[in-house]
C-alpha cells in the first residue's frame, strides 16, 4: 500500500483519540502521537488494535513499542501490507 | 475542628426517575419503576422483574465523550457519572479546567462491583486467547473505584477520591464518611453517593438465594411490597444517588441553596454474633446503631419526624420495625412516620442508601412524606404495634424537620444518618 494511502487511513483511525485538533489538521509523517497530537498514552494500544483491524495485519509487542509517531507507524504498516 | 456540614447538591438516577424533577414527581405520586425484564425471562430467572433506570443514548452524550463511550460497558459508572455530575451542577458548582485540581473537594462514591458486563466480555476474550485485544479501558471500567476515578477526573478534584463498599449499606456509609471528613476540616466539599450495576450477572446471586420475589412476573408494579403481609422477597434494582456535602461556611460564602444539614450518624457491625450472620442482622447492633446515631446528632428519639427505612420486602421487615420501636422507645401512634422507597424502585443494592437519602432530603426540603405503595395489607406483626396512620399510603404534605435514614447490609453491617431541615 502507498504511504499516502496509509496516512489517509491512519488519520481516520487516530481522529477519536486526538486532543490537539490543530496538530491533527496538520498531521504528517513527523507527528508524534503523544507529544504532538495529544493522544493519551493508554490509548496507543487502542490505536494499534484499530490499525490491525483496518489493515488486516498483526502488530507484535516490539513493533507496538516503536509505534510512537506517524512515520514509524507507516513504516510498519507499509511492510506488512506489501 | 467541628464544622457544620450541609447538603448543597443532589443528583439521582433511579428506576422510577432519572434526574431530580422526574424522581421528585415519581416519589410524590407513588410511581413504580419496576418492569418485566425480557433478558431475565430468557435466562430463566425465578424473579423476572427489576427496577432499572431508563437512559437514552442521547442522554449519555451529555456526560461522556464519544471516545469514552467506545467499548464502554459499565452501567454502574454510567449511572454514577450522571448522578454525580448532576449533583455537582445542582450545587451551583462548575467544571473547571485548571492546571491544579480543586484541592479542597473530593469524591467518596461507593459501589458493590464495577462494570460487571465489561468484566464478562473480557473473560470471554481472555479465554479465547485474545487478551492482547482487550483494549485500554478494562481496568478503569472494572476496578471497584472506577466510579470515583471517573468522577474525580471529570470534575478535577484534588482531595480524597475513593470508593467505599459495604453491601447495601454502601450509600449511607459514603455520606457519613464524607460528613466526617468535612466536619474534621480535611475537606470543604465532598461529592458523596453510590452506584450499582444492572443486569443478570449482578442479580443472579440473589435469585439463586431465593430472596427475590417470583410471584409477580406478570404484575411487576405490585412486586415490591415492603411491610406487606403478602411481601414475598425483594425486587432487584440498580441506579445511583449523589449528594454534595459542604462545610456550612463555604456554602454560605457561595450563597447557594441549602437542602438540609447532616447532624450526625453512626456506622457499626453486629460482628455476625448473636442473631447476626453473613445475611441476617444482629438486632442488638441495629438498635445500637440507631441509638448511637441519635446521640451523635445531639437530638432525642422524640425529635425524629419520619424514618426512611431499609425495608426491602422480605420477611425481615417486621424485625426492622421492631428494632426501630425498641431503639426509639416509641410505639403505636407515637411512632414516627416511616416509608420505604423500595416499594417504587426495588432494592438498588449498593445504590440503595444514596438514592433513598436523596428521597429523604427532598422530603425535608420540599416538606412532604412520600407514600408507601403495595402495603395496603400491612403485615400483622407491624400493624400490632405501629399505628397504620404512621405508614402512609398517600402523599402527606407536611413540614419535616428531622429524618432518620438507615441502611443494613450483608456482612451484618449497619449505618444510620440523621438529616435536619437547615436552620442558621
Amino acid at each position: 500500500m502507498k504511504r499516502e494511502e496509509i496516512i489517509e487511513k491512519l488519520k481516520t483511525i487516530v481522529k477519536p483519540y486526538v486532543n490537539n485538533q490543530e496538530a491533527y489538521e496538520n498531521m504528517n509523517e513527523s507527528s508524534d502521537f503523544i507529544k504532538d497530537l495529544g493522544v493519551n498514552s493508554a490509548n496507543l494500544v487502542d490505536i494499534v488494535l484499530d490499525v490491525e483491524e483496518q489493515f488486516n495485519i498483526v502488530i507484535d509487542n516490539p513493533e507496538m513499542e516503536r509505534m510512537l509517531d506517524v512515520k514509524t507507524a507507516i513504516d510498519i504498516i507499509e511492510v506488512k501490507t506489501e | 475542628m467541628n464544622r457544620r456540614v450541609v447538603i448543597t447538591g443532589l443528583g439521582v438516577v433511579a428506576p422510577n426517575g432519572v434526574g431530580l424533577n422526574a424522581f421528585t414527581h415519581a416519589i410524590k405520586n407513588g410511581i413504580s419503576g419496576i418492569r418485566h425484564d425480557a433478558q431475565l425471562h430468557n435466562l430463566q430467572f425465578s424473579c423476572q422483574i427489576v427496577g432499572k433506570p431508563q437512559i437514552s443514548e442521547e442522554l449519555k452524550l451529555n456526560y461522556f465523550s464519544e471516545l469514552e463511550l467506545r467499548g464502554f460497558n459499565s452501567t454502574g459508572i454510567l449511572y454514577g457519572v450522571i448522578a454525580g455530575i448532576d449533583a455537582w451542577k445542582d450545587a451551583g458548582l462548575t467544571i473547571e479546567n485548571n492546571v491544579d485540581p480543586d484541592w479542597d473537594s473530593g469524591v467518596i462514591f461507593g459501589s458493590g462491583t464495577s462494570g460487571i458486563d465489561k468484566f464478562r466480555e473480557s473473560i470471554y476474550k481472555i479465554d479465547e486467547l485474545q487478551t492482547r485485544r482487550l483494549g485500554s479501558t478494562v481496568v478503569a471500567q472494572t476496578m471497584n473505584s472506577g466510579i470515583s476515578a471517573y468522577l474525580g477526573g471529570k470534575l478535577g478534584l484534588g482531595n480524597q477520591v475513593t470508593t467505599n463498599s459495604s453491601a447495601c449499606t454502601t450509600g449511607t456509609e459514603s455520606i457519613l464518611m464524607a460528613y466526617e471528613r468535612i466536619k474534621n476540616g480535611q475537606a470543604n466539599r465532598i461529592l458523596a453517593g453510590s452506584t450499582s450495576d444492572s443486569g443478570p450477572y449482578i442479580w443472579a446471586g440473589f435469585d439463586a438465594m431465593r430472596v427475590c420475589t417470583f410471584k409477580h412476573n406478570e404484575s411487576p408494579e405490585q412486586g415490591s411490597r415492603p411491610m406487606s403481609a403478602s411481601a414475598s422477597g425483594f425486587v432487584p434494582g440498580s441506579g445511583a444517588g449523589a449528594i454534595v456535602l459542604e462545610d456550612l461556611e463555604s456554602a454560605l460564602q457561595r450563597g447557594v441553596r441549602i437542602y438540609g444539614e447532616v447532624l450526625g450518624g453512626n456506622i457499626n457491625s453486629g460482628g455476625q454474633r448473636g442473631s447476626g450472620t453473613m445475611t441476617a442482622p444482629n438486632s442488638v447492633a441495629v438498635q445500637r446503631c440507631i441509638k448511637e446515631a441519635i446521640k451523635n446528632a445531639g437530638i432525642t428519639s422524640n425529635d425524629i419526624d419520619t424514618i426512611n427505612g431499609h425495608l426491602t420486602a422480605t420477611a425481615k421487615d417486621s424485625l426492622e420495625i421492631a428494632n426501630w420501636r425498641e431503639a426509639l422507645n416509641r410505639n403505636g401512634l407515637d411512632f414516627p412516620y416511616i416509608n420505604s422507597l423500595k416499594s417504587m424502585t426495588g432494592h438498588c443494592l449498593s445504590a440503595a442508601g444514596s438514592i433513598e437519602s436523596v428521597a429523604a432530603i427532598l422530603q425535608l426540603y420540599h416538606g412532604f412524606i412520600f407514600p408507601n405503595i403495595n402495603c395496603e395489607d400491612l403485615h400483622p406483626e407491624i400493624e400490632g404495634s405501629t399505628d397504620r396512620l404512621k405508614i402512609p399510603t398517600k402523599l402527606i404534605n407536611t413540614e419535616v424537620n428531622i429524618i432518620a435514614k438507615a441502611s443494613f447490609g450483608f456482612g451484618d453491617v449497619n449505618a444510620c444518618v440523621i438529616f435536619k431541615k437547615f436552620d442558621e
